[in-house]
């Protein structure tokens, strides 16, 4: 049987990011976690959804060119300078 | 040393970093340049035409945080203050030059959501008794040996995915999911809506889990 009120998964896959963002109203927030609890095919995509923003997250350079680095430290450097004059 | 700390916002370790450099602690600066300086350039290359020109924006960013530091009053955190003062130098930038920013010229269709997220022939059609829910289960990413995702060829192809962007998708996904700006960060620094916002992100992200489910179907066995 299907309520009136059920979220089809074609319609939860549009309420993804609005999910995990806290952007759906209570309620249907509310709706959203009821039909992951019974469909198996719905929460696998969510993990899907999670596990694309965490390889999309390896994408972030961990380190500073030192070259760049240094003119910082250099600049820091005057800076301080010219406000202690 | 004089410290002016504002009672009803700043964050006890933003205080002690602000307060550090207002004194001069070339330890803090650099531990701060350390921690936001490749987000930084990463933000500033939405702007700017080349590497080089991003990293003088950064450069010039930091030179107007130290200008400003004085007067930083935490009513935002450090960080938000730091990345407004990046993407207003990137912008001022970018008009000089005669380069339209990102966002514009957001077109209606970047706001469309007639393309749906997942391939409307993976449901059940009109019909059937189930309609519009799974055919058949998606494939969990993590069945997959372990580390695949995190493989070079993955990432290389996420990169290639996020690089053919419509590029307001592409600066909302490299704000939030590479740089990890918060929603509201997002919103403040293009001037959108929240709802706009994760309209694009969802757009975005959507393209990406494709690429890597095609990826993941395609290297069964």
């Amino acid at each position: 049987m299907r309520l009136a009120d059920d979220i089809t998964c074609a319609e939860l896959v549009e309420l993804v990011t609005d999910y995990l963002d806290g952007g759906l109203a209570p309620e249907l927030a509310e709706r959203f976690e009821e039909h992951l609890v019974i469909c198996d095919g719905c929460s696998t995509h969510i993990e899907q959804m999670e596990e694309t923003i965490r390889v999309t997250g390896s994408l972030c350079e961990d380190d500073l060119d030192p070259e760049v680095a240094d003119r910082l430290l250099a600049a820091f450097r005057g800076w301080n300078q010219a406000g202690a004059q | 040393m004089e410290t002016r700390v504002d009672a009803y916002a700043a964050s006890e370790a933003d205080s002690r970093v602000v307060a550090a450099l207002r004194s001069g602690d070339e330890k803090a600066f650099m531990q701060l340049v350390t921690e936001y300086g490749p987000s930084m350039l990463r933000v500033a290359q939405l702007y700017a035409k080349t590497r080089a020109v991003a990293e003088e924006v950064v450069q010039d960013a930091w030179l107007g945080v130290l200008g400003g530091i004085e007067r930083f009053e935490g009513r935002s955190s450090l960080k938000t203050w730091i990345f407004r003062i990046l993407t207003n130098t990137a912008k001022t930038r970018a008009e000089r030059e005669g380069r339209s920013l990102p966002f514009s010229s957001l077109a209606p269709d970047d706001l469309e959501t007639g393309e749906p997220s997942v391939d409307p022939d993976r449901f059940l059609g009109e019909g059937e008794r189930w309609q519009s829910h799974w055919v058949s289960s998606p494939r969990r990413f993590d069945d997959l040996p372990e580390g695949r995702l995190l493989s070079r060829e993955a990432i290389g192809i996420v990169q290639s995915v996020v690089e053919k962007l419509p590029e307001a998708q592409r600066v909302v996904l490299t704000m939030r999911d590479i740089v990890g700006f918060a929603s509201e960060e997002v919103c403040d620094a293009l001037g959108i809506s929240e709802v706009n916002q994760r309209v694009l992100l969802h757009r975005a992200r959507t393209r990406v889990r494709q690429a890597l489910e095609e990826y993941v179907e395609g290297t069964d066995g």
